[in-house]
């Protein structure tokens, strides 16, 4: 049984490899390659927090602090690659990275593992504070302000790859990502593995098995952290300058997002995160200043109606897949649809026109909204859109219930093929 | 003469100025099987507690096969082989059976801490699994969530995982608690088997249970241990009647009414 398993997975990994090859010769814009570079680092680091949240239950509100710390590392490991002090593969330096965070997890992993719960949650926060006050006294190291600057292409190019041109960066953070991704995953089916979710559903039993709660946690911190480091390295490679931002706050709440959206409740949950809130920073970004109000509210709708992220989502549908029933839910879901698109189109239309009427232009406050020229200081459009974005919410109320009837149906019919 | 495998010297805790154990004196040969029974609030479940580390003492000395284990963690007691089950259920909710069982497998088989073996590759491991999930007769359940489980379904799994690590000395609290007639009865067979050749200690309600399980038993009353003896010397203890068997529920269920 084993066996077949690890074939099944072999060929799996493979066919991941082979996508993230493929990926750039798909996306070739410049600006496509710089967002799947930063997906990859992004990846790396919330699966990274998942070990601490999912698999360990413990809510850290600090880890950019070990991803912050191994881009310091590694920033300074390349300057001094390229000043000749000693020489090193840039291929390896995130390694550099990991090991930063690694000794920095073991060594404040040790305070704050001490406790679980809401009491480490504290304790993180305070210690990601304390870190990200250090950075802006300690300015030989961090840089101050302007942060440390560094260069990629440094050392002798090997094998070809000098690391100047970004395409050689996207394949040495997909290289890594890949690789990181199959030891975090192989470590959820380790002893140690296992026993952090033991610790995570019941400290108390775990300890009556022979399991101590606390170098569990402790252990996972630190390898948390080293992964964390190693997304830290390649994120000093790819952008070739770290701030102070990179281990402060937002950042660490920026992965507790990306975790919970994916769902911390699988293995992929985070992956799923990561990509869309990458893909949603730097994408809205550009479409809209009001992109983080969208991405606030889209983490409320998630959070209020599918806790476990969308990956509790996908699986949700997992056996209605299997029993190949899909096309059953597909009418209900494509009303929803409609009637969601309804209700989003007037609702983005409603605070865009906020957003404009309070806009500074003197001229003409006039947008175009997909196409179509708005102008926020006629009352018709007010009206217009708050009638549009009232009858998308009477359809959603409408069509919420046709959905759920399509689901109870559905269920009852697993029920009966016994498949749940 | 024997060391014994638990003994009890002089053990008392206190929670602030309540005093809820007031000096427990008693000794477990290897082997043995022993019942604690007394009225609620006697402090049976607290003595399990501090024997398992759960709580400390607050005076006094417990010795695990002559080995002092008086204010040692409770992971650090159980790898010197000494398991406890717990009155209210304690599994792993979100775990399957197996994984449950596994859980308490892994430290006694050596691998510790360790994130570099693939666990489902040891092969000591998933044969010592599928031995102690057969044993509780849940071998068609093994794929189960254990947070899904029936209550008595729980409460076998509660003893598989208190015995897959292979402790020689076990202590269930309450085992059979909230269970049917039939139940209890295929239940305390269960003990039987997976507790051959082990030191048992049992905290026990159910007089029927008691009297077919143990060897011998001790009577805690107000944190003292009154009579501790074979079951039917206790039977006939005086003082025992008088302060715990006295009233005609226990009567009737010993059958002397």
């Amino acid at each position: 049984m084993t066996r077949v398993l690890t074939t099944r997975r072999i060929v799996f990994w493979s066919a991941v490899a082979v996508a993230f090859a493929v990926l750039p010769f798909i996306f070739s814009q410049s600006f496509a390659l710089s967002m799947l570079s930063q997906m990859g680092i992004a990846i790396i680091f919330a699966l990274s927090y998942n070990m601490l949240l999912g698999q360990t239950g413990l809510l850290s509100f600090g880890h950019a602090v070990y991803f912050g710390l191994g881009a310091f590392f590694c920033a300074h490991a390349l300057n001094f690659i390229g000043a000749g002090k000693f020489w090193f593969p840039v291929t390896l330096v995130p390694l550099i990275g990991g090991l930063a965070g690694l000794v920095f997890g073991l060594l404040l992993g040790f305070v704050t593992t001490r406790r679980a719960g809401t009491p480490f949650a504290m304790i993180s926060l305070g210690i990601a504070e304390m870190v990200a006050a250090s950075a802006l006294m300690f300015t030989t190291f961090f840089g101050g302000e302007g942060g440390i600057a560094t260069n990629r292409a440094v050392g002798k190019a090997f094998l070809g790859l000098s690391y100047g041109p970004q395409i050689q960066v996207y394949y040495l953070i997909a290289g890594w990502c890949l690789v990181t991704m199959i030891a975090m995953f192989a470590l959820t089916r380790t002893p140690l593995g296992r026993m952090a979710n033991a610790v995570r559903d019941n400290p108390e039993r775990a300890k009556f098995v022979g399991y101590n709660p606390t170098r569990v946690r402790w252990l996972m911190m630190a390898l948390a952290s080293f992964f964390a480091g190693i997304g830290g390295g390649l994120a000093a490679i790819n952008y070739e300058i770290v701030t102070a931002e990179t281990l402060g706050l937002v950042a660490s709440g920026n992965v507790v997002l990306m975790a919970f959206i994916g769902g911390i409740g699988h293995f992929w949950g985070p992956i799923i995160g990561a990509v869309l809130v990458t893909l949603l920073q730097s994408a809205l970004s550009n479409y809209t200043q009001a992109w983080l109000l969208y991405f606030g509210l889209f983490f409320l709708v998630i959070i209020m109606f599918s806790p476990g992220g969308i990956a509790n989502l996908i699986a949700l549908h997992k056996p209605v897949w299997n029993a190949g029933l899909v096309k059953r839910l597909a009418p209900s879901y494509a009303i929803g649809a409609v009637a969601g698109l309804f209700m989003l189109a007037g609702f983005f239309a409603l605070i865009e026109m906020i957003y404009h009427f309070e806009a500074k232009e003197t001229s003409s406050k006039a947008f175009s909204y997909f196409g179509l020229m708005l102008d926020p200081m006629l009352a018709r459009y007010w009206i217009g859109t708050a009638i549009v974005f009232g009858i998308g919410v009477a359809l959603v109320y409408g069509v919420r219930k046709v959905v759920a009837r399509a689901w109870e149906n559905l269920t009852v019919e697993l029920q009966q093929k016994g498949a749940v | 003469m024997t060391v014994p495998a638990l003994q009890l010297n002089d053990v008392r805790k206190s929670f602030g100025r309540t005093s809820i154990i007031n000096g427990v004196n008693l000794s477990v040969n290897p082997g043995e099987r022993h019942a604690i029974i007394g009225p609620n609030g006697a402090g049976k479940s607290t003595l399990f507690n501090l024997i398992s580390g759960r709580f400390g003492v607050t005076s006094g000395r417990i010795d695990l096969h002559g080995e002092n284990i008086t204010g040692l963690e409770p992971e650090i007691i159980n790898r010197k082989g000494l398991a406890r089950s717990f009155q209210i259920t304690n599994i792993f909710p979100r775990m399957s059976v197996y994984e449950n069982v596994r859980c308490a497998v892994l430290w006694s088989q050596g691998y510790k801490y360790s994130f570099w073996h693939r666990i489902d590759a040891l092969e000591a491991v998933r044969e010592r699994t599928s031995e102690v999930v057969n044993r509780i007769g849940m071998t068609r359940r093994r794929d189960r969530m254990a947070g899904v489980l029936t209550y008595a379904e729980q409460r076998a799994l509660e003893i598989g995982v208190t015995i897959a690590g292979g402790a020689n000395v076990i202590l269930l609290d309450e085992p059979t608690a909230g269970m049917s007639r039939s139940e209890t009865a295929r239940f305390v067979e269960l003990i039987r088997e997976v507790t051959v050749g082990k030191t048992l200690l049992t905290v026990e309600h159910d007089m029927g249970v008691v009297f077919g399980l143990a060897d011998k038993i001790a009577v805690v009353v107000y944190g003292e241990v009154i009579a501790f003896d074979r079951p039917e010397a206790v039977r006939a203890n005086q003082r025992v009647q008088e302060a715990y068997l006295g009233s005609r529920v226990a009567d009737a269920q010993m059958g002397h009414s």
